[in-house]
């Protein structure tokens, strides 16, 4: 990441979500590069139209359980089957079935848990972290979508915001962030 | 795109804007609370003092002042932390099986149902700790830790270690799964804070939101996790309470151990969750003003759950009259026997009046719809499921198997404390949470409003055909 002295970007505030994802397609169609939309509610289909990558937290959740899986499994059987075994009506000391509820259980605990916690690092959110703010309205009521001037050199700022304007934005503003 | 559907009632109702949405339900966070909240504080403060007065006794003299004897060793703390645990399971069901089936109407209750589910876990894992005598060591002693007695574990074969790792595992991803869902909207008031001038607020709801920014990104991921949480709380919540029935099914008394407790225990504890949530947020509907959100129509539907688990639960009752006489078992002949017309049997009635008989009124459309009559069958169906519990738990070990041990049980002022203290927990848990926290999930009833608002259903219901592209 480039680490300019002053940020510029401009905004387009929209009211309606499938104005917004109409405005998406046809701004990206323009060659434009979109820094990132900001919505009050999840709008379906947007990360598709913004030529996002699946999410991979599904595969983290896996993975997570898996070892919760295997700890659970791991910890039962060594602990009854070997370090203390206990004799209970001629069982098996490491017998299975009972070691299933607590293995489904660690196996949900650790997949919840880890994948909210890769969630929180990968998504750089932390409780005393301020965001950078393009508009407060959008977690109210508007969509914001934020166009970096850094990342669009070849169009000016008037060609920027007439094409926000045609692709139905009820506003076009310019930000600027110092950081 | 959405679809407005134009067979259904629309889920909100009175012409909101997605600005009426925040404002509508971040009023309560930013503003005084009414003279009524005040009030009802006061009376859950009263009961929890009362209730830790008598959890205090029975910290100092031990389980000896509750009511139990040598035959009754199991009675009102263990049918407290089945209630409890059942009562949790409605904010579940809720909020991740009926998203995974795409049930929208979920989103106006979501929230609140989960914070109930949260509050009643903790009251019911309250009494196996309290019941362990010591407090301070039922944290510890519970856990696969190395301890003082050398290198002996705890004994995974056992229901009862099972139940520690169900219910510790059900509390957390079920408070991960709540927070979750409320990080967009504590961002919302964040966001409101700062456009009011509250700096203070605005910090607070900021640490609470994670600094949440709401870029299409962070929301992509956020719905994939909150899908996941969804299918994992889903096979969770439905092996809670199979487990807590293995603490029962398990054992070799006769009355207890019935391979049909896991699907009747799971069915019962959706009936009563269901029954809380509804005598919470008739409540809360009414003194928050959120009849636009939380409408007849949703009400309706609860009342339909009720109805259907409601009747499965009458079904294992009388499956389990009809297995005990058909099994020709003795013991377990005589244990329903006696259920059904021993000293008990008042409780076993009022059982099955308020279980089975009076949710059967749901029926009756106008009583499903009526707000009163609801108010009134929610509180029924939870005295019900109460004694249903104290029914299996104490008229099973009341008569035991040699006639000279046999007892009645009668619970002590310390018995009764103990359920106070719970009851005064959980609604000073609960209105708390209404006053500082969004009672509704405003970014998903957002999500739905131009597809389901009032105004949205009848313009495709008088004009069909016609495309509906604006939400005004």
């Amino acid at each position: 990441m480039t680490m300019n002295a002053d940020k510029h970007f401009i905004l387009g505030v929209f009211n309606d979500e499938d104005v917004l994802m109409d405005a998406v397609k046809k701004v990206r169609g323009n060659g434009v590069r979109i820094h990132e939309v900001f919505t009050p509610f999840p709008v379906h289909g947007l990360d598709e139209a913004l030529g996002y990558r699946r999410t991979r937290l599904p595969i983290a959740a896996f993975l997570f359980g898996l070892t919760g899986t295997t700890l659970a499994l791991v910890m039962q059987i060594w602990m009854l089957g070997y370090d203390w075994p206990m004799i209970i009506g001629g069982k098996n000391f490491a017998s299975l079935p009972p070691f299933i509820p607590v293995t489904f259980e660690l196996t949900v605990l650790l997949s919840a848990l880890g994948m909210v916690a890769t969630f929180l690092i990968v998504s750089d959110m932390k409780p005393y972290k301020w965001p950078r703010q393009f508009d407060v309205r959008s977690t109210d009521d508007k969509h914001v979508m934020a166009i970096d001037l850094a990342m669009n050199r070849g169009k000016s700022k008037d060609d920027l915001a007439r094409l926000l304007r045609e692709a139905g934005a009820e506003e076009v503003h310019e930000k600027n962030f110092e950081d | 795109m959405h679809k407005p559907s134009s067979v259904r009632d629309p889920l909100v109702t009175g012409g909101k804007t997605i600005a009426d949405v925040s404002h509508d339900i971040s009023r309560h966070v930013e503003n005084k609370p009414a003279k009524l909240w005040y009030a009802a504080m006061a009376v859950s403060l009263a009961l929890l003092a009362f209730g830790v007065y008598c959890m205090c006794m029975l910290l100092w003299h031990g389980i000896g002042v509750w009511g139990l004897n040598k035959t009754v060793g199991w009675a009102w703390d263990i049918t407290n932390f089945v209630w409890w645990v059942g009562i949790g399971h409605a904010g579940t069901l809720i909020s991740a099986i009926l998203l995974l089936f795409r049930q929208k109407w979920r989103m106006s209750i979501n929230r609140a149902a989960e914070a109930m589910t949260i509050f009643a876990v903790i009251c019911a894992a309250s009494f196996p700790a309290l019941h362990m005598g010591r407090l301070w060591v039922g944290f510890y002693w519970a856990l696969p830790l190395p301890n003082a007695f050398g290198s002996l574990w705890v004994n995974f074969n056992s229901p009862l270690l099972w139940d520690v790792f169900a219910i510790s595992t059900y509390f957390t991803v079920s408070l991960v799964f709540w927070y979750m869902g409320l990080i967009p909207d504590f961002a919302t008031i964040r966001d409101r804070a700062v456009r009011q001038g509250a700096k203070t607020r605005a910090a607070i709801y900021n640490a609470l939101s994670f600094g949440w920014s709401g870029g299409a990104k962070t929301w992509m991921r956020y719905e994939s996790v909150a899908l996941i949480l969804a299918g994992l709380s889903t096979p969770l919540v439905l092996s809670v309470h199979t487990i807590v029935s293995f603490d029962f099914a398990t054992s070799v008394i006769p009355g207890w151990h019935t391979t049909i407790f896991p699907p009747y225990f799971v069915s019962g504890a959706i009936f009563s969750g269901f029954a809380m949530v509804l005598t919470l947020l008739l409540v809360t509907r009414k003194v928050f003003k959120l009849e636009d959100y939380i409408t007849i129509w949703h009400i309706e539907l609860m009342n339909i759950i009720i109805i259907i688990t409601g009747s499965i639960v009458g079904i294992a009752y009388i499956t389990e009259l009809f297995i005990s006489w058909y099994s020709q078992v003795e013991y377990e002949g005589y244990a329903f026997y006696n259920r059904i017309s021993g000293p008990y049997a008042w409780a076993y009635w009022s059982m099955m009046t308020c279980n089975v008989i009076s949710p059967q009124l749901f029926w009756i459309k106008k009583i499903r719809t009526s707000i009163a009559a609801t108010f009134i069958l929610s509180i029924i169906v939870n005295i019900g499921m109460w004694f249903e519990r104290f029914v299996i738990i104490v008229t099973s070990l009341h008569r035991d198997y040699i006639p000279s041990s046999w007892t009645m049980f009668h619970p002590t002022l310390y018995d009764v404390g103990e359920f106070i203290l719970t009851i005064g927990f959980f609604f000073t848990a609960f209105l708390l949470f209404a006053k500082f926290f969004p009672v509704i999930n405003m970014a998903e009833v957002k999500s739905i409003l131009k597809a389901n608002s009032e105004q949205v259903t009848h313009a495709e219901a008088t004009e069909k055909g016609v495309p509906v592209t604006t939400d005004k």
